[in-house]
This record gives structure tokens, sequence and C-alpha cells, in this order.
């Protein structure tokens, strides 16, 4: 006879180590969800005990106290409570607790004890507590709880043996006696304390060591500089020939698997639609890939944190928080990878002001536009006997960019209705070598998130473009290049009248809405409408020339400006779509980049027609 | 004394933590992370700029508060 699975919770404190002791428990065996209608994760897996019983243990998220102070504690307090919608009430909760700091973690353990099911306290990282001489009777722990506890070393192997040996046992242990309601938890925990822990020391002497110089004003910000700088390099650069290496072979597995086919509507809904879509969608990869490495890595470490502290002062006045550092800077790469690693902003109100501008950060795939009007319209000449022009206005649109990202983020703060303070309130845990099981958990979950969610968004839309951009095709006898007479064509010259106050021409409207796949696209597009053929550079090359013959200066100023906000790209607002669950978030992100973007282009347009 | 008046590594005992307002949902937080009359507190790190935020030793943990998080607890220096 099977016996039904077991549901037990994990709960913890944040840092208490309880997903490593997850990872450790289920190993790769995961289900990584979203709790309905939040953003919260919610982490399922399942471990075969030695008995053939089937445990199925839920990832609480980290939580300090049931009287929740974010999206995540609520919902470990209510899925403890047996009243999430939806969830069943945990047969067993194991409540972890950091062994090194016992003193902030137990006071959670009784909490979890008041509601009075069956638990098990699991002792987490007793390596470190003995290595530190702190030393905890636990037969003493255990009696005077009334739960049984468990020594667990979540990093090594067979170090949550005794807990899967516990949660096998046949009868659960019975429910902990109940805590009078009037208790104080703080001193009930000073006389557990008192009674079961000696301790030599409060702190750890590396931990003190290490703070001292990360925390330091001046090499601590050093220190910080140093890793962005590295960071950046990484995401913006050592990424550069791994995504190219896969545009290429997804574009070469798309010519061979339709060399047989003849030339149509079919082999051009998969080289240009499904293979390209396919191509733009894992191109994100190697970008995502190596800044969470680094963040996991940071993170895990217990870098992240002082990270955070160093920069609070700094973004706090631009209505941001620390957290929002790391994302911002790698949306200088890219928006992708940014607006997913605010997931490490807790504060969901400064999680959605950095997500919100995130894509003002001017990321990589802008360059291309830029290159093209920069070297097309702007002379190389040197100003002041010592800068390059061209170099001045392509770091004023940079500049421009976080300029306006500071100002969308105080005019986000000013308009919130909610004004209670945002709380910092930031444990800073002990420092710790990663882990590289954990790491590379982590790394799996992103990529298939971002594959199996965002991925079908930017694939449907691509193919949804690709047919915007062919049909009706061109007629046998068309002087006008084939775009011209597509969709895609007849919406430009519809959007003409629209843009005609920021100096766009019709070929500029249309190259746009190809451009709505990936910013750089805009650059063949605009070859496309111009009628030229070849690589990309090639087209860059003639199209330059082209361009400075056609446009007037103005309307090349124009477009950078635009670019600078560019609100049109789809997989920017995918993402935005994903992480956080709401089309009116997309839609007022939409709506504010476009606003921004045409007016900035508005004034530059009129005042450049004006002096020219 | 606040513990956003507490120079740093000065050792000193919470004596209270005051709401500001209503239902200070911070200052209840601060609560929940153990800075309850009787425990020992100490700042043992400030941020670069404008010493804010500063970096908070209670227990075997480290909290980092903002200022005017800091200034909800009051503190009294270990007489020396």
């Amino acid at each position: 006879m099977s016996v039904a699975a077991l549901r037990i919770a994990l709960v913890g404190n944040p840092n208490c180590g309880k997903t490593a002791l997850f990872n450790q428990l289920t190993g790769s065996r995961q289900k990584v969800a979203n709790y309905a209608g939040v953003t919260v994760e919610r982490k399922e897996g399942r471990v075969l005990a030695p008995s053939g019983r089937v445990l199925q243990l839920l990832d609480l998220p980290g939580a300090y106290s049931f009287d929740a102070a974010s999206p995540d504690e609520a919902i470990t307090r209510d899925v403890c409570h047996g009243r999430y919608p939806g969830e069943a009430a945990p047969d067993l909760i194991v409540c972890v607790a950091d062994a090194t700091n016992l003193r902030l973690h137990l006071r959670f353990v009784l909490e979890v004890q008041k509601l009075g099911r069956p638990m098990v306290l699991a002792l987490n990282m007793m390596d470190a507590a003995k290595k530190r001489g702190v030393h905890i009777d636990v037969a003493e722990l255990q009696r005077r709880l009334g739960i049984p506890v468990i020594e667990t070393i979540a990093v090594r192997r067979d170090g949550a043996a005794k807990l899967v040996a516990q949660l096998d046992q046949q009868d659960l242990p019975a429910p902990p006696a109940a805590i009078a309601a009037d208790t104080d938890l703080h001193v009930a925990v000073r006389e557990l304390l008192a009674a079961t822990v000696t301790m030599p020391q409060r702190t750890a002497r590396i931990d003190d060591a290490l703070d001292g110089i990360f925390l330091h004003p001046i090499f601590g910000l050093a220190i910080l500089a140093v890793l962005m700088f590295l960071i950046f390099q990484a995401v913006f650069s050592w990424a550069t020939p791994i995504m190219d290496g896969i545009g290429a072979g997804i574009m070469a597995l798309g010519t061979l698997t339709t060399q047989s086919l003849p030339d149509g509507a079919l082999k051009s809904l998969l080289v240009d639609g499904i293979f390209s879509g396919l191509g733009s969608v894992l191109v994100f990869l190697p970008q995502i890939l190596i800044l969470f490495l680094f963040i996991l890595v940071l993170e895990e470490s217990g870098y992240l944190p002082r990270a955070a502290f160093l920069l609070d002062r700094l973004m706090y006045k631009a209505g941001l928080t620390g957290r929002a550092f790391i994302p911002l800077l790698s949306s200088f790469a890219c928006a992708i990878p940014g607006i997913m690693a605010t997931r490490s902003i807790q504060d969901p109100r400064d999680r959605l002001t950095t997500i919100l501008v995130a894509p003002l950060m001017t990321c990589s795939a802008r360059l291309p536009v830029y290159t093209l009007l920069i070297a097309a319209f702007i002379p190389h000449r040197t100003v002041l006997g010592l800068f390059n022009l061209q170099g001045i206005v392509l770091f004023s649109l940079y500049f421009a960019g976080v300029t306006s990202a500071l100002i969308v983020a105080s005019v986000i703060k000013r308009m919130r209705r909610d004004k209670s303070e945002h709380a910092l309130l930031m444990e800073l845990p002990s420092y710790r070598v990663p882990n590289v099981r954990d790491v590379l958990i982590g790394l799996k979950e992103r990529a298939a998130i971002f594959i199996k969610r965002v991925g079908g968004i930017i694939l449907t839309l691509i193919v949804l473009l690709w047919f915007l951009s062919s049909f009706p095709a061109a007629p046998a006898d068309a002087v006008a290049p084939a775009i011209d007479y597509s969709f895609a064509g007849r919406i430009g010259h519809f959007m003409e009248p629209l843009f005609a106050p920021i100096g766009f021409g019709w070929q500029i409207c249309v190259a746009l809405i190809p451009g709505l796949a990936a910013r750089e696209v805009a650059v063949s597009a605009l070859g496309t409408v111009y009628a030229m053929s070849g690589s990309d550079d090639a087209i860059a090359s003639q199209l330059g020339p082209m361009i400075a013959h056609q446009w007037s200066l103005a309307t090349a100023l124009s477009l950078l400006a635009w670019y600078v906000f560019a609100p049109q790209c789809l997989s920017t607002l995918a993402i935005i779509r994903r992480e956080t669950g709401s089309w009116k978030i997309v839609a007022i992100a939409t709506g504010y980049l476009f606003a921004l973007a045409y007016a900035g282009s508005f004034i530059t347009f009129q005042i450049a027609s004006a002096l020219t | 004394m606040r513990l956003s008046e507490l120079p740093q590594q000065i050792t000193a005992t919470v004596t209270a933590v005051e709401d500001i307002g209503a239902a200070d949902l911070i200052a209840r937080r601060l609560r929940d992370l153990g800075f309850v009359a009787g425990e020992l507190v100490k700042i043992v790190a400030q941020g670069p700029v404008q010493r804010d935020p500063m970096l908070v030793q209670i227990g075997y943990t480290r909290f980092a508060l903002r200022r005017a998080e800091a200034a909800r607890v009051q503190v009294t220096p270990e007489s020396t």
C-alpha cells in the first residue's frame, strides 16, 4: 500500500541557509512557479525517503516574522496558517535556524510553534557554529522546545541525512505544547539561550575584518567600483562573441533546414519569422547567465547586501534603494537581464520604480543606431584640442539616459499615493564561500524562466512582425521596395503625419516597425526601406552616406533623441509583463517612454531646425 | 540618546523603540528583529555618504538601518 506524500513546508529567517538545505534535499528535482497573482516564487521538490515514502517539500520565502512586511512574508504566513487559497496546509513544518544566529532565529521558531502544528527544528550551519566555538546543548533545547531538534550542514553532502531520517519516521512528531498568547517571545528566547547556548564572542572575527575592508568609506567604494566595472565588462563584451555565435548558428540552421524549400511565403516564415525569432530569444541567454552568475555569487557570499549598504544613500536620494544599483548597471548592457535582476529588491514599490526606469539606461542594442547616425552626421572634429566631437555626442546620449532615469524615479516617488517610509532594515549576513551547486541551480532556474515564460511572447511577436512586414507582397512590376507595399509600410505611411513634427519621414516610420523586434534591427530595416542588400555591415556602410545626403541634421538629431528613450523594444515589454504580472504596468511603461521619446525628439527637432 | 546619535563602536543598551505616528510598521519590525529593552547594540560601520546608513550589531546579527530608522531606537550608552 502506498502512503500519500507527506507535505512538508520549509520555513525560516532569511539567510538561515534554508534554500541551500532545500537544494541539498531535493537536488535538481525542483519545480519553480509563481504564486497566483504575485511575483513571489513558489519552489517545490520531492524527496524519496529510504522507506519508499515520498516527501513533498515546499520551500517557503524567508520571513523574520508572521507580522508580514512584504508579499513574501505574507505568503509564508498564510501557507503556514493553512489559509492560502489553493495551497493545502502542511502536514509538517521544518523550521530552519542558523546555529550562529539563534538570538534572532529562535524568536521566529517560537512564533511558528504558536501555530501548534507538528514541527521539527533544523539547526543549520552547525559546522560554522562549531568553528566559532559556539556550543549548543541540543538535548536540552529539544526538551525545552518540546519538538525534535536536528543538526544539519546544508552545504555538505549527507549534511541533511539525519533530517531525512527524522522526516521518514512513521509517525509525525506530536504538536508542540501551546505557548501562552501573552508570552514575550524575546524573554523566552533569552531564557532558552541562557540555558542551552554558550558563545565565546558575538561575531565571527573574519566578518569583522572583512567588513572593515568592504564597508570602508574609501577602500570599500574602490572595491565596489572595480567589481562593477568587471560585471559591466563581462555582460557588455564577454557575452558578445557568444551572442554573435548564437545568432549566426541559428540563422545557419534556418538556411540549412529550409534550403530544399522553394522560395516563397513558407520559407520566408521559417527563416525570417521563426528562426529569426528563436535567435532573438536565445541571443539574450549569454548576458542573462553571465549577469546572474555574478549576482548569485555575490548574493551567496554575502557581498551584495554590503554593496547595497554602500550605495543606499545615493540611490535613496533618487527615490530608489541601494539594491537597485546592479539591476540598473546591467541594464546598460540590456534591460532584460537587468529587469530580471530586480528580484533582489525586497520593497515592492522600490522594485517597481527600478523596473520602470531600467529601459532608460542606454542598452547595447542602441549602439548600432547611435554609431550609424553619429558617423553620418556629426563631423569628426576635435573640440578644445582634446575631445572628439563624436565621442562627446555619444557620451551626452548616455548621460541623457541616466539623467532622465533619475528624474523619472523622483517623479514616481512624488506621485505615489502611499507616502509611508520605505524601510531599509537590511540584515548583513555572515560572509560565506558560495556553494557551486546552489549557484548552478540558481542559474538553471533563471534560464528556464526566461525561455519558458518570456521566450514565447517574444517569438510570437516576431512572427507577427514578420507577417506585417511581408504581406501583402509587392506586385511583380513594383518600383518601390517590397516593404512599402506591406502592412508595415502602410502603417508607416499612416504614422507619417504624427511623426512629421519631430522630423521623421515615412522611411523612418516604416523602419521603426520591424525595429520593434529589437532596437538594432532598425538599421537593417532602414536598409530594406532604401532598397539595399547585403550583410548588416555592408548595409550600415552604404546607409551612412545615403542618409547623410537625404536627411537634415535636425532629423538625425531627433532620431538620436528618440533612441535615448526608445520605447519600442518588445522584449523589454515582455519581461516587464513577466516580472510585474501586470499589463497595466506594461502600458504605463510604454506610454511614458513613448511620451518622453516624442517630447525629446520634438524639442530637439524644433530647436535644431531653427538653428540650421 | 537615540541610536542614530550613538558614536561608532560604543556599546549601548536599548531602552525602547518609539512609534512615529500610528501603526508604525518600521518600529514594529525593529522590535521583531530584536530591538527590545535590555539588548546590547553597537554601531560597527557607517555609510560613505553623510554617514548613512549605519550598521548596527545586535545580538549575533548585523542590520543596516537608515538614520531615520535608527532614530526610533532609544539607547543608554555603557558608562565607561
